[in-house]
């Protein structure tokens, strides 16, 4: 498991108090995860903060997934 | 009941007349205050009047509100010096740069709106993000039986105070579910130094509006702050306590 997934996984686990079974890359923060709209803008500050990034809210659109959120992080990093 | 002991509030515009009675009312609460406005010298007479009653319960951070700048690093501060995280905002400070329409200069109809308006937008942003994390806050705007009435004389201050409440009433919806409540508080004609200048015939013409036959003091302001700001308010969020002596009945 790459150690951006782990860091992203800790901070929807400890922010949307989720079972950590179901934290896996495909849940979908709204579907699976019962996050509402202010629960997915918290998490993107939380990601911004935790990665030292910032993601545009057009970005932060297509962020709809766990996995998401780690692919869109992994780009950031590289780039 | 009401108590507020253990809670942190930031009271901007605590040189006036107003927000020091606010001030001083949360802090016979048992809150922790932190005093904001332009006078430093007498915020810290303010601060130092209330410390004597309670160490370590009343700081003060010089802002101007015009200064956008300013303002978004003002509850960040507030935090700083208080040394914890702000429960309760009352977004009090306010400007009037009266004047009728035609006669209204760009640079009044601006200052009165950033420093009435845009202030509270700002701060309440800068105030909501700890709030969400720790799933509790007040959000306080005062505003203005002005806002809700108009007067001649005071679009620009008008414009303001009901840009105040259609605000809160859209971002009480926005963090209801994080336990913030967002309230304004709507004063009538209070009692200042400036009402204390108006002549006979002034003040019986005003009196002659308001049922309750007076005009209204800081401290009726404050017990408002006092409701909206504690835990029994819990389930008031997106509105205005019209606090006028009957003046305006909405």
């Amino acid at each position: 498991m790459s150690e951006v997934l782990e860091r992203v996984r800790k901070i929807v686990i400890d922010h949307l108090d989720a079972d950590p079974d179901k934290v896996t890359e495909k849940a979908s923060f709204i579907d699976d995860l019962e996050a509402d709209s202010l629960d997915i803008v918290e998490l993107v500050m939380a990601f911004e903060e935790e990665f030292d990034i910032e993601i545009p809210d057009d970005s932060a659109e297509h962020i709809l997934t766990v996995g998401d959120a780690v692919s869109y992080i992994d780009g950031k990093l590289k780039s | 009941m009401f108590d507020l002991t253990g809670k942190t509030a930031l009271v901007t515009g605590a040189t006036g007349g107003l927000g020091a009675a606010i001030a001083r009312s949360l802090h016979a609460q048992g809150a922790k205050v932190v005093l904001s406005g332009t006078r430093e010298s007498v915020l810290a007479e303010l601060a130092a009047e209330l410390g004597a009653k309670r160490p370590d319960s009343a700081f003060i951070v010089a802002a101007n509100l015009s200064d956008a700048a300013q303002v978004d690093g003002l509850v960040a501060k507030a935090e700083a010096v208080a040394g914890s995280g702000l429960d309760i905002l009352i977004a009090n400070a306010g400007i009037t740069r009266d004047g009728l329409i035609l006669r209204m200069k760009d640079e009044d109809w601006e200052t009165v709106i950033k420093v009435n308006l845009e202030a509270y937008f700002r701060l309440a942003r800068a105030a909501t993000k700890g709030m969400m994390k720790r799933r509790h806050g007040r959000i306080i705007g005062i505003t203005s039986i002005v806002g809700v009435t108009g007067n001649p004389g005071q679009t620009n201050y008008a414009a303001s105070k009901a840009g105040m409440i259609g605000f809160s009433k859209a971002l009480a919806q926005e963090v209801a579910s994080r336990n913030i409540t967002v309230n304004c508080i709507a004063p009538g004609f209070i009692a200042s130094p400036m009402t204390d200048e108006l002549n006979e015939a002034q003040r019986a013409a005003i009196l002659a509006k308001i049922p309750a036959g007076a005009l209204g003091e800081g401290s009726d302001i404050a017990a408002a702050a006092v409701y909206l700001a504690s835990a029994e308010a819990g389930y008031v969020t997106g509105q205005t306590l019209h606090v006028n002596g009957g003046m305006a009945m909405i």
